[in-house]
């Protein structure tokens, strides 16, 4: 346990925080508890999934400099907290994401190429170019993906859990949202429910102090995040966000407690959001750069990387290419998404229902007419605002 | 009709255990119209259990139990009161399939009371059915039959997508008819003849079934003209054809709803008549609604539609 920073304009106050990690990585702080920490294998595997988050958004970031793909929402900064958090679960247990637990996917064994084919929304992309870039799905990982409007996704992760509960299946479901949600009706709705019906759900906010451009002392009067647990009958712990192991063992304690049929936690993992709240917003306008600069010094990515280093797991598995690796690795995926072209205009009209209705399969009809007698649609011009 | 929705739901219940109800005060007391009566008794707290006081809870809860195999029949108690859902039903219920790209789906009901004439004022009598209409990827279905409310139910939730079961309230004890015990289903999208006829046609839904049904008897008295009552059972998404059909067989058209008028179903339906059958009509269509205001409550009775103002509209568009 330590103080929480000060620095961070965003910080409602000062509470304690769950960690693991000293703050130069070097080891591990003293007096930790050795239960539900990472294996050497799951430390990798974490290391990794944050390195390859890190590259693909900063290859995303540049596409979308370039115009080549319309909007990215970043988790530069917060890798710890998602990928840390992200590797507790089985491929069994749902995740629930929010926008920027796309790398969670991923981490789950979702193809890059898919996850490129999204960002395009071209026709490879399993949701058929229907979402804006940045809302991923994969369902062979049990991986919904989340609609744009915050929090709503977080009693259909009660919902799931009950299902699986139901059946006597030993699943979880993780219920991502960020520390905006938490304001949410659907916050409210699932954790309220998901604690009276004793759901195994997992509770994680990415606590990354902004909220687009509202920081957190103006989303909540709580002491912290955490602490909202409390109301609801549950467990809530406040985590050290960019601290991958801290994240790793508070999650998997309360994956245990949930797939024990105990009920649901709340992990709040206070991290930091580096970069805009996406690709078209610019947070210069709205906080400090010393706080920027502070965080950037807290860059959970070089953490884990000295730990690793410290314990000789970096030289052992050769960690010194993967990011060479994973670029090309991005490069290729990129490469193969612009060869691919938009999904077929019939697909407009397909899964609004199971089954085209008539007045749909009469619309696309006329659509058709319309591209064969006059030619294609005129290019939308509008920019997205945040 | 509350009995055969009661019904429908043990029905298919027995058949299948994926089929679970969730709603305030559904279990031990059976719902506040007894629709869910016995439900917790017969096959237990897991399968028919009240929730919390949170409609977006409800409907959110049966999102993810519906994606996850499981096909909920969610209650809202009054029509009403499912506007703090709204969110989940249109933003979520409604567009999953689409995106997903089919790779997740709601096979989900949410059964609701709705409509007027129990004195319930403005939050306790509404008439919803065009806020859903409108909403692509849902389904949205009106019984006015005890016979047709357990099959359309049981249809409604053998369905794989998203159902808005708007019940008429008005009409759960009106009146009685013998419904089958076995399981059966009533297809959806399609619609019933209620009365025939071919000198004009009345479209109409759920409550004002009775009421339609009422006015083609005085204007054959009044005029000696049949008129033909067709009941849509299924609002979205509508049989097009058997609607274009009566309205080229009959060439007078009156719709009844008993939901406020602008922007509401009847402006749809009057909309495509115009477009795919305007050189069959022999009169402008006319529409007998709500009034364009909240919903009243001790003038509730000159709001709704009734057998008086709906025999006028059709006496109407004979005459002209």
């Amino acid at each position: 346990m330590g103080k929480a920073s000060t620095i961070r304009r965003a910080d409602p106050g000062t509470f304690p925080l769950h960690r693991v990690l000293q703050e130069d990585g070097s080891g591990l702080l003293d007096g930790v508890d050795s239960e539900f920490l990472p294996t050497e294998a799951k430390l990798l595997e974490i290391y990794r999934a944050m390195l390859t988050t890190r590259v693909l958004d900063e290859r995303m970031l540049k596409l979308q400099r370039q115009g080549r793909v319309a909007f990215v929402g970043l988790a530069t900064g917060q890798e710890a907290a998602i990928h840390g958090s992200g590797a507790v679960f089985e491929t069994e247990d749902w995740i629930w994401s929010a926008l920027r637990e796309g790398g969670i996917a991923v981490q789950r064994g979702m193809p890059l190429r898919e996850y490129i084919a999204h960002m395009f929304g071209n026709a490879e992309d399993t949701a058929k170019g229907r979402q804006m870039p940045n809302h991923f799905q994969c369902a062979e990982v049990n991986f919904p993906s989340w609609s744009s409007v915050l929090g709503t996704q977080l009693p259909h992760a009660v919902g799931a859990a009950m299902a699986m509960k139901r059946r006597g299946e030993p699943h979880v479901c993780a219920a991502y949202s960020g520390d905006g949600a938490t304001s949410s009706n659907g916050f409210h709705c699932a954790m309220n429910m998901a604690a009276v019906y004793k759901s195994p759900v997992v509770f994680v906010v990415i606590d990354n102090g902004w909220a687009i451009s509202v920081p957190s002392a103006k989303q909540t009067a709580a002491a912290s995040y955490g602490t909202k647990a409390k109301a609801y009958g549950m467990p809530g712990i406040d985590v050290d966000g960019n601290d991958a192991l801290a994240c790793y063992q508070a999650v998997a304690r309360a994956t245990a407690r949930a797939r024990a049929g105990e009920g649901p936690t709340l992990l709040n993992l206070r991290t930091y959001r580096m970069g805009g709240h996406s690709s078209s917003d610019d947070p210069t306008r709205y906080r400090d750069d010393a706080e920027v600069a502070h965080w950037e010094s807290r860059d959970p990515l070089p953490r884990l990387e000295a730990y690793l280093k410290a314990q000789g797991l970096y030289e052992q598995h050769g960690c010194a290419s993967w990011r060479e690796e994973l670029v090309e690795e991005v490069a290729e995926a990129v490469n193969h998404a612009e060869s691919v072209g938009p999904p077929a205009l019939e697909s407009l009209v397909e899964d609004v229902y199971a089954e085209p209705p008539k007045h749909l399969r009469r619309q696309v009809v006329e659509a058709l007419r319309i591209v064969a007698e006059k030619g294609e649609a005129d290019a939308v011009e509008g920019k997205f605002p945040l | 009709m509350v009995q055969a929705v009661n019904d429908g739901l043990k029905s298919i219940m027995r058949e299948d255990d994926s089929v679970l109800v969730l709603g305030e005060d559904v279990g031990p007391k059976g719902g506040v119209f007894l629709a869910t009566e016995g439900l917790t008794s017969e096959f237990g707290e897991d399968r028919c259990f009240d929730t919390p006081l949170s409609e977006d809870g409800i409907i959110g809860v049966g999102v993810g139990l519906a994606m996850n195999g499981m096909k909920p029949v969610c209650e809202i108690q009054f029509q009403d009161f499912i506007f703090p859902a709204f969110d989940q039903i249109v933003s979520e219920a409604a567009k999953m399939r689409y995106r997903s790209g089919g790779q997740y789906t709601v096979p989900m009901v949410i059964r609701t009371p709705y409509g007027g004439g129990i004195r319930g004022g403005l939050y306790h009598s509404q008439s919803g059915e065009a806020y859903f209409a409108h909403t692509a990827g849902l389904k949205v279905v009106v019984p006015s039959t005890p016979y047709d409310a357990k099959g359309l139910l049981i249809s409604s939730i053998l369905d794989p997508d998203p159902v808005v079961f708007l019940e008429p309230k008005a009409l759960y004890r009106a009146f009685r008819e013998d419904v089958p015990e076995e399981m059966y289903t009533v297809d959806l999208s399609t619609t019933r003849d209620v009365v025939p006829g071919d000198d004009a046609v009345i479209f109409c839904y759920g409550a004002m079934v009775p009421v339609a049904t009422e006015a083609a008897r005085r204007v054959k008295e009044s005029r000696n003209k049949d008129v033909r009552v067709v009941d849509l059972r299924t609002l979205m998404p509508l049989d097009e054809d058997a609607v274009l059909q009566a309205a080229r067989d009959c060439g007078r058209i009156v719709i009844v709803q008993e939901a406020p008028r602008f922007c509401g179903y009847g402006s749809e339906l009057s909309a495509m008549i115009a477009e795919h059958a305007v050189e069959y009509l022999e009169a402008p269509i006319k529409r007998v609604t709500g009034f364009d205001t909240p919903f009243p409550n001790t003038l509730e009775n000159y709001y709704l539609p009734d057998a008086r103002r709906v025999t006028d509209a059709v006496e109407e568009v004979l005459d002209f």
